[in-house]
């Protein structure tokens, strides 16, 4: 339909360096971790944290700021024993929302 | 005893013909299949069982007692247990007292393939002899059982609450093929059997229904569209057989043999696990039992529905199904066959490719270690506590158990005071046995170091993985409920019984169904107080909802089913709910409307 005239394409450059496919694919994949309100009940009960700093609250907020190394570090020393899960006040199933993110590779593709 | 066809051949027996060789064709190959299948290792053990007499006559019996007579079937429900084995066992000894009867009296026949299948159209017999009688009443016999048993199918079909059974499976297409040919099969065999008796003789069901037909249709030109009748249902039968549930009659007569040799499941499509999915005869026993059943969506995660799903390669499926499970075994203990559903699904969550895999190797576990041998003072010997994990979040467990220790007076040290490392079996669950031996490794490495002779657990979960997967040579592994329950029956820890103490014992899975632990809990909680039982306990607890196993199912998902174990527990009205697993505990104790406790707080709180 013609109107005479139309919406310009928004001309806004993004100055933002971070890529976050990763974290927006997550987010469509895991509806949940939007509602993580980053209390840290996660990372005061994680098995792994004394020794390697796990924290679910710091993985989702590290994605946001694009700090990919230090997920994938934090990642990779997570032994699924759940308990981020069990108290967490949001009810997000943080196990699996770790497993979706071992899935998926810098570009947020899922590896098959 | 005289052949009625100088030719020995009627074109009717083409259908039973044509399907009897496209089923043993198919059976033939699929068979050599799933050998070729196997890994080497497994395929020269298996292969090695079936010349070795002890395996040969151990086959043999299970054979017999689980696809004939259903023994299994008989002890969970005499209706299904009469309705299976009549129509197996019948269907067996007819076709046995066929061949027998070609055998007796055209010994030179034998080798065609449908004359015992057919004798009565192509011999006439005299039930005048001793031999003609017997034979041809026990034929009659067999097939009213058969018949009776078709009876109960059909009743159960159409009501099966009737049998006791609260959901069945929807049949497919072809199902359904196989299930209508199946019934008409037996009927139609006594229709042509009646229609031939006063030429070829009968007994006692036989001559009668041959009497009353003979008063209206008078003469012998409707025994051959009977006989083609019955050749036909028995040619769609077979035709369709590999496509139906009914595969499951010669799938697990391959089956048992394989797992009598001891093969596991190690790939969710190939070998033994293509097996086990056929052998599934789709009878649905899993649904009523699946813990997700509460609610009705989930009520096509069944194992049942795996099995379809494996069968017709449907990916999406077979994915949602097997991350939703919460992996409590309880449809492996009531199947009938005994398929592996948590294994097969385990096995296809290890197929899963990963972006991102963890590595534990670099973690430094000399100090947990050194602090272990040094708790020992150096010297060997005393018990070894891991509390776990989880019990991170019940410290009261932990509590509860050092001090009944002290009042044991068991020397012991604890293995993960501050820190821990998890036992594996979660990433187990996931799929991630490789991760998980690489946890093992340290684990096991700590446990060494510090000299114990026994490794005492209060969780489960850590106690089935390392009681199977640890190799912690001459160290017993065991759980604080059996250890507490042997230190009670030895005298060394004084329990006080308080007669009014009503108390339920809740299995949890992987200590019940997992490691086949049962007795002792409930012998040390009756010390405590007077032990009432839930409705479904030992192998048939129901799964508290909390279980790691599933990797899917969300908190909301798992309220329901939590509400239903509890309602289970709560039958007798038990003052308080006992569990040994901190999982199950932190799971009923948000839910439950009494105290739940761990079985190590009650004794200690009555010592």
């Amino acid at each position: 339909m013609d109107f005479g005239f139309k919406l310009n394409p928004s001309s806004a450059v993004n100055l933002d360096t971070v890529d976050r496919a990763r974290y927006d694919r997550l987010v469509q994949l895991e509806p949940d971790a939007l509602t993580c309100i980053g209390c840290g009940s996660c990372s005061a009960t994680c098995t792994a944290a004394p020794w390697s700093g796990m924290s679910v609250r710091k993985v989702i907020l590290g994605l946001q700021r694009g700090q990919d190394d230090e997920v994938d570090s934090m990642l990779s020393r997570c032994m699924l024993c759940g308990k981020c899960t069990m108290v967490c006040p949001r009810g997000i199933n943080t196990r699996h929302l770790i497993l979706t993110l071992c899935r998926l590779n810098r570009k947020g593709e899922i590896v098959r | 005893m005289r052949e009625r066809f100088a030719n020995h051949f009627d074109p009717f027996v083409i259908p039973f013909l044509v399907g009897m060789a496209f089923v043993l064709g198919y059976y033939l190959i699929g068979m050599i299949r799933v050998i070729l299948q196997l890994p080497k290792a497994d395929r020269k053990r298996f292969l090695l069982t079936l010349i070795t007499p002890k395996y040969i006559w151990m086959n043999i019996r299970d054979i017999f007692l689980n696809c004939l007579i259903h023994v299994k079937l008989w002890k969970r429900n005499r209706v299904l247990g009469y309705m299976h084995s009549s129509i197996a066992f019948g269907w067996f000894m007819i076709i046995l007292l066929g061949h027998l009867e070609v055998i007796l009296f055209v010994p030179e026949r034998i080798h065609l393939f449908y004359y015992p299948i057919f004798f009565n159209y192509f011999v006439a017999e005299t039930e005048q002899t001793i031999q003609g009688s017997l034979l041809m009443f026990l034929m009659d016999f067999f097939l009213l059982m058969i018949l009776s048993g078709i009876a109960i199918a059909i009743i159960k079909r159409f009501a099966s609450r009737i049998v006791g059974m609260r959901r069945t499976t929807r049949l497919s297409l072809l199902d359904q093929v196989g299930l209508y040919s199946l019934w008409s099969i037996f009927p139609l065999r006594l229709l042509a059997e009646s229609f031939t008796a006063h030429i070829s003789g009968g007994s006692f069901l036989t001559i009668p229904a041959n009497w009353i037909f003979r008063q209206f249709l008078g003469n012998d030109l409707n025994a051959l569209p009977t006989w083609w009748a019955y050749s036909i249902a028995l040619g769609v039968f077979m035709c369709v057989l590999p496509f139906t549930r009914y595969m499951h009659i010669p799938a697990e007569m391959l089956l048992i043999p394989m797992r009598n040799a001891g093969i596991r499941i190690r790939h969710p499509r190939k070998g033994f696990a293509l097996l086990e999915v056929y052998s599934c005869p789709a009878c649905g026993v899993c649904i009523d039992a699946c813990p997700m059943s509460v609610r009705k969506v989930n009520c096509k995660d069944a194992t049942v529905y795996l099995n379809r799903q494996l069968r017709r390669g449907n990916e999406r499926r077979i994915e949602e199904i097997s991350d939703k499970c919460l992996l409590c075994g309880k449809c492996t203990a009531v199947c009938q066959v005994g398929v592996q559903g948590p294994e097969l699904r385990m096995a296809q969550r290890a197929r899963r490719k990963y972006a991102l895999s963890p590595s534990y190797s670099g973690i430094n576990v000399r100090p947990m270690a050194a602090a272990v041998a040094h708790g020992a003072g150096g010297d060997s010997g005393g018990v070894l506590y891991f509390a776990g994990c989880m019990t991170k979040l019940t410290p009261s467990i932990r509590r509860a158990t050092t001090s009944l220790l002290d009042k044991a007076g068991v020397r012991w040290q604890m293995m993960d005071p501050e820190e821990g490392l998890c036992c594996g079996r979660p990433l187990m669950m996931a799929g991630r046995s490789e991760q998980a031996r690489e946890l093992i490794a340290k684990n096991a490495e700590i446990i060494r170091a510090s000299g114990c002779d026994t490794l005492l657990l209060s969780c489960p979960i850590c106690y089935k993985i390392f009681k199977e997967e640890y190799r912690l040579d001459g160290i017993r592994v065991v759980h604080h409920s059996v250890f507490f329950e042997e230190l009670i029956e030895a005298g060394r820890l004084k329990v006080r019984r308080n007669g009014d103490l009503k108390l339920v014992y809740h299995d949890p899975c992987e200590l019940g169904r997992g490691c086949g632990v049962y007795e002792e809990p409930r012998k040390a909680l009756a010390a405590a107080g007077e032990l009432v039982e839930a409705g479904k306990h030992h192998a048939e607890s129901i799964c508290c909802g909390g279980s790691l196993g599933s990797l899917t199912l969300g908190f909301e998902q798992r309220r329901p089913m939590t509400q239903n174990a509890l309602d289970n527990l709560t039958v007798a009205d038990p003052d308080q709910i006992v569990t040994a697993c901190p999982l199950c505990f932190s799971t009923f104790v948000h839910a439950a409307d009494r105290p739940v406790r761990d079985i190590a707080e009650i004794l200690d709180s009555q010592s």
